[in-house]
């Protein structure tokens, strides 16, 4: 099964390479956010390093959301996702290899947008940067096991674009919440111990959400 | 309304829980309108006043027993979400779409009220702090998005399916928002502050009327939920009669 | 490959969408080698009859196996099946061999961009193999898209209007392909409503109306003019019986 994900997932980061367009447009977001955030504080009341946790996961939830929108968007145009259906391949399957290519995506993302951050608001560069990049990526897990799922689902309403941000922002509340305390504590160099209960909430939800909705995944398609 | 035979066609068709047009006067409904009237009567005039947090404590008679109402209606949709996915009953989707209605107006009784209470006694319309109030807003978050989810789809097997996958994700979800708020709260306030009212020290009236006040709040949800699930079978007889359900 | 089974069975399938019966008791057997082409005006249900045989729906109630398997239950058996629909079913970011050889892949075909070169010579577009599907014309792509769903050489094919948009050369190399891919041992499902196009490659054919089959026939026992004219009375009384059931239904 998971041969037949990577395939998925290879195919749309091909044709994300091919285009680039959705990636260039939510990275230029991401940064273009970073700098605007910036200018929405007092910096003489509040120090840059201080506000970067919270403007590095609301830049985060935001971008990965204009990602998202694209990817069921790309099988609806010309119904490619029919040619996946009349495959041998598993519903689960589609439903993971999607996934993976919406975590690369994202993921590449963040990895210029977590450098732009590090240099636009004065962080240390070294071990906590490397912590807080991993709490992105258990972080991301989770956004895109519920945002693939519910781009699956806008894509077949009358709403779209407008539902996706609807369906998705209720369910990234507790990993942003307990992403951004746990960033907290990182980027002030407290033990990594202090955050630990944070980030069991993380993991607990990325194991939770990305099986339930493999699961769930079959139910959205057309039946 | 339709005549008789058509009603009866309209029966042999669609299989599940459409049934010929009910009576307009709606007596379940009425009962349970009098009754919370009653109640709000009692809970202002025959109550006595709370010592502590003076008449502001009364809106507590509206508030508790419309969370009741919330979660009654939230647990009958998610429950009848399961029972969808996996019988394909349309009764049961009808049931989990009229709750989640209703489950919106009580989520919004409570949303309301709170903040009354709270600008009153805490001297802050809104405290994030308090776990069960920023919890309620969260599933408002999630009620609303599943009605404007099932809004946007027309053929009635996927808006049966959609809500029901988004339904069961919620109630997963419920646990984690619940955990991260206390998590949350708890790191400023060590133990969340809650002025819950004792209840064995609770004078009689007060206590007498909060019984009464569950049972009503709780018969009004249940009339509430049968009113909408009687529109939801009328909707769907009418989208029978014009034919194409749901088309592709 | 299952020699015991006929290729497609279908029986007693109904399809409904809300009140609308799109397919209404439906029976069909078809055998290896056999080529069925599938008549009927707009909306008589042949596309959904195509997408209930090709697993991308669930019947109402009725079953349908092919190679005697159930699709919608045992995934690889739908190995068997390609499938060429009204959408192209392309990536149009990608170009053509890519898109070809991303469906090989899926069915697993052992050397999947040999085999996607060779599907495009067969449906000859092999020039155009590294444009993307994007640049292609209609017609083009509609080429692309039925070498996608050949690439994994099918045992049943189905094709939903598959003559839409090809010029005469494009609709050559299709019927080409089609007598070949029969002669190879497999079973062609033909949707069309052009009947001289159908009754050109099939060895049996099929009248929808209604969501019902109404009238079944071996090629080799028709002559084509007289079944045209015959088909177009059918129609026509088809269309009058619809309507003189809707006065009757509304009194």
């Amino acid at each position: 099964m998971m041969g037949a994900a990577w395939l998925v997932a290879r195919k749309d980061l091909a044709i994300e390479f091919r285009t680039r367009t959705a990636f260039f447009s939510a990275l230029v977001f991401a940064v273009l956010a970073l700098c605007i955030f910036y200018f929405a504080w007092d910096e003489s009341i509040i120090a840059p390093a201080q506000r970067a946790p919270g403007v590095l996961w609301v830049v985060l939830a935001f971008s990965a959301l204009l990602g998202l929108q694209r990817s069921f968007s790309i099988e609806e145009h010309d119904r490619g996702i029919d040619a996946l259906l009349v495959s041998p391949i598993s519903r689960e399957a589609i439903y993971l290899g999607k996934a993976i290519g919406n975590l690369l995506f994202l993921c590449a993302i963040q990895l210029i947008t977590i450098p732009a951050l590090a240099l636009f608001y004065n962080l240390p560069i070294g071990r906590p940067l490397m912590v807080v990049t991993a709490i992105v990526l258990l972080a991301m897990i989770g956004i895109v096991a519920v945002g693939t799922l519910f781009s699956a689902m806008a894509v077949n309403t009358r709403l779209a674009e407008l539902l996706l941000p609807m369906l998705s922002l209720p369910f990234f509340v507790p990993i942003l919440m307990n992403a951004a305390q746990a960033t907290t504590r990182v980027l002030a160099d407290r033990p990594l111990a202090e955050s630990w209960p944070w980030l069991k909430i993380l993991i607990a939800f990325d194991l939770v959400f990305v099986v339930a909705c493999t699961l769930a995944f079959p139910f959205t398609l057309e039946e | 309304m339709t005549s008789a035979p058509a009603s009866a066609s309209a029966r042999t068709v669609l299989s599940s829980g459409l049934t010929a047009p009910k009576p307009i006067f709606d007596w379940f409904f009425a009962l349970a309108g009098l009754s919370v009237l009653a109640v709000v009567v009692r809970a202002i005039y025959f109550t006595p006043i709370e010592a502590l947090q003076g008449a502001a404590q009364k809106i507590y008679y509206i508030h508790v027993p419309s969370a009741l109402g919330a979660y009654i209606a939230v647990g009958i949709t998610a429950l009848m979400s399961i029972v969808y996915l996996w019988l394909h009953d349309e009764r049961a989707d009808r049931l989990a779409e009229a709750s989640a209605e209703v489950a919106l107006v009580f989520i919004t009784v409570v949303l309301t009220t709170g903040p009354i209470w709270a600008h009153k006694i805490w001297g802050a319309w809104w405290v994030w702090w308090d776990m069960r109030l920023t919890f309620t807003l969260f599933l408002w978050f999630i009620v609303a998005a599943y009605l404007v989810l099932r809004d946007g789809i027309e053929d009635a097997a996927m808006r049966g399916r959609y809500g029901a996958v988004l339904a069961i994700l919620g109630a997963l979800l419920i646990p984690f928002i619940h955990l991260s708020v206390y998590l949350f709260s708890a790191r400023l306030h060590p133990m969340p502050v809650v002025l819950k009212p004792d209840k064995p020290s609770l004078p009689p009236e007060m206590l007498t009327t909060f019984l009464l006040a569950f049972v009503a709040f709780t018969l009004l949800c249940f009339a509430l939920i049968r009113a909408r699930y009687r529109i939801a079978v009328q909707r769907d007889l009418v989208t029978a009669f014009e034919g194409d359900g749901g088309s592709r | 490959m299952f020699p015991t089974c006929p290729a497609v069975e279908a029986s007693g399938v109904r399809r409904t969408f809300g009140r609308r019966r799109a397919v209404d008791g439906v029976a069909l057997s078809l055998n290896a080698g056999e080529c069925l082409a599938l008549f009927g005006p707009n909306g008589a249900g042949k596309t959904t009859l195509l997408r209930l045989v090709a697993g991308l729906l669930k019947p109402t109630s009725g079953s349908v196996r092919v190679c005697g398997h159930s699709l919608r239950e045992d995934a690889s058996a739908r190995a068997h099946v390609g499938l060429i629909s009204h959408q192209s079913m392309l990536y149009r970011a990608l170009t053509s061999r890519e898109n070809v050889e991303f469906a090989a892949r899926l069915y697993g075909v052992p050397d999947p961009r040999a085999a996607a070169l060779n599907a495009l010579e067969r449906m000859r577009i092999l020039d155009r193999a590294d444009a993307p599907v994007r640049a292609l014309s209609r017609g083009l792509q509609q080429r692309v898209s039925i070498a996608r769903s050949i690439v994994h050489e099918p045992s049943v094919v189905l094709l939903d209007e598959p003559y839409t948009g090809l010029d005469a050369a494009g609709g050559a190399a299709l019927t080409d392909m089609l007598q070949l891919l029969r002669s190879s041992g497999a079973a062609l499902i033909l949707v069309t409503h052009n009947v001289d196009e159908g009754l050109g490659v099939a060895s049996h054919a099929a009248v929808m109306l209604d969501g019902k089959i109404v009238r079944h026939d071996d090629c080799a026992t028709v002559e084509p003019r007289t079944y045209v004219a015959e088909y177009r009375e059918l129609v026509l009384r088809g269309a009058e019986h619809a309507s003189s059931f809707d006065v009757e239904s509304t009194a």
